[in-house]
């Protein structure tokens, strides 16, 4: 029940998914119901279950920070901080919104302001997101340029062949990519851009992208196979 | 520009400014601000995908659906109940004992789709056209330098796949070629660090364009004029 369940649940779900790719969408399986039926059916199955994986994290993110907050840890108030802002951003965001058919039933009995709420026509979340989420979100990236170039400058020594070869690629593209670089560019030969974009993007970058593509599908493939036919049982846990 | 802005246009710019600046402030050392900003953004965040999931995924695929047609939709419970099933990782709680157990049924439905569909996907959708066009490169070059570049990326891609196979010593010829591929990748992700750090420049170019235009100029300059 508790192991040989899952494992059946896998391999069917996944073998279904596997197999009516290979069936013609209008063929009928069982009860006139088509291969192309059962694969949306699943497929919807899959989005909603895995929505509820997401609502798991964002409850856990609120148990595990209650946790420390009534445990008295150090940095409490902090933990309380996120708990109120996840609670300020979460309750108007799951609230049904006017374009959903609960929000038109509900909000025919409900006065109009409420209307603030939910994330479809919603000032509550779109202001939270505008105005604190989006800024803080670029704020962070950008203060990763400052500590991407201290990393730089202490590991980019040329010291050995493959390190110049990362150095100069990058410096390349670094000189290349600005406004002033590129003029200098353009002034020693108008034809270098080009040629840059040309060899290190499209040929040796293209290039690299391409075997580590095929290189990790062929492991995504290879590990989904593995589910399928139940020898990957890792996602069980060990009890 | 700044005479028009309202009371509540400049509470936003400077609540916007502070977040900015607080987070900048972690440059100079940690502090309590940083910490506390630090913190609303997580929860923020967290809140902001449970409302996404929420509007995209739950009320339209299977709230909506039950509600305005049980009887054609009622299959939907199925779903439901292997979503509440993952919940049951939250026990015990209270006076629910440990269910925990169930959540497998779950992440078995899942994993077990996912791997559906990659193993199709990866082989239909990467593999196959990535490999095919990596040799219809040489059919389609008209020149010289073309043709160059088909080569480059062949040789490219075979020796970046053999320096990720580690299924062999690379000795001998794999490790020749294997070596190749390291100046490969070397020069990719050189390419790739310089793009990246461009990018968060920009961003960094975004967030002072913002703070000198409208909270110093537009915001502030309106303020003590």
């Amino acid at each position: 029940m508790k192991r040989t369940v899952p494992i059946i649940l896998a391999i069917g779900s996944g073998a279904i998914l596997a197999i009516v790719f290979f069936l013609n969408p209008d063929f009928k399986l069982l009860f006139g119901v088509t291969s192309d039926n059962i694969k949306q059916e699943v497929l919807k199955w899959v989005t909603i279950v895995s929505g509820f994986t997401l609502i798991l994290g964002v409850v856990s993110i609120f148990r595990v920070n209650m946790k420390a907050f009534q445990q008295k840890k150090t940095d409490r108030w902090y933990k309380m901080v996120t708990i109120v802002s996840l609670l300020a951003m979460a309750i108007p965001g799951v609230f049904p919104g006017p374009a959903t058919e609960i929000g038109k039933t509900l909000y025919t009995y409900l006065p109009d302001w409420i209307g603030v709420y939910g994330s479809q026509n919603g000032i509550i979340v779109s202001w939270l997101f505008d105005h604190l989420d989006a800024p803080m979100m670029a704020t962070m990236f950008a203060t990763l340029a400052f500590y991407i170039a201290s990393a730089a400058y202490r590991a980019f020594r040329a010291r050995t062949l493959e390190a110049t070869l990362l150095l100069a690629a990058a410096l390349i593209v670094m000189f290349w990519r600005v406004p002033m670089g590129e003029a200098v560019l353009n002034a020693m030969s108008p034809d270098l851009p080009e040629w840059i974009n040309t060899i290190l993007m499209r040929g040796v970058n293209a290039s690299v992208q391409r075997g580590i593509i095929i290189g990790a599908a062929l492991g995504a493939a290879s590990m989904s196979l593995r589910i399928i036919l139940g020898i990957e049982r890792i996602y069980l846990g060990k009890t | 520009m700044s005479e028009s802005l309202t009371l509540g246009s400049h509470l936003t710019i400077w609540i916007e400014a502070f977040v900015t600046l607080a987070l900048f402030s972690f440059l100079y050392k940690d502090n309590p601000i940083y910490k506390f900003i630090e913190h609303v953004f997580a929860g923020l965040s967290a809140g902001y995908y449970a409302g996404l999931i929420g509007q995209s995924v739950i009320y339209p695929q299977l709230l909506d659906p039950l509600y305005s047609d049980f009887g054609g939709n009622w299959i939907l419970l199925i779903p439901f109940g292997f979503g509440m099933m993952m919940l049951t990782r939250l026990t015990p709680i209270g006076p629910i004992p440990d269910l925990s157990w169930m959540s497998r049924w779950g992440l078995a439905i899942t994993i077990g789709s996912t791997a559906g569909i990659f193993l199709i996907s990866q082989l239909h959708g990467l593999v196959m056209p990535q490999t095919l066009d990596t040799f219809a490169s040489f059919g389609r070059a008209g020149n010289t330098v073309e043709f160059a570049m088909a080569i480059l990326t062949l040789v490219g891609v075979i020796s970046t796949l053999v320096y990720f196979y580690f299924s062999k010593e690379h000795v001998g010829v794999i490790g020749r070629v294997a070596k190749v591929g390291i100046w490969f990748i070397m020069v990719a992700f050189g390419a790739q660090f310089g793009y990246t750090v461009m990018g968060r420049v920009s961003l960094l170019i975004g967030r002072m364009t913002f703070l000198i235009d409208k909270w110093i100029v537009g915001s502030m300059g309106s303020m003590f004029n």
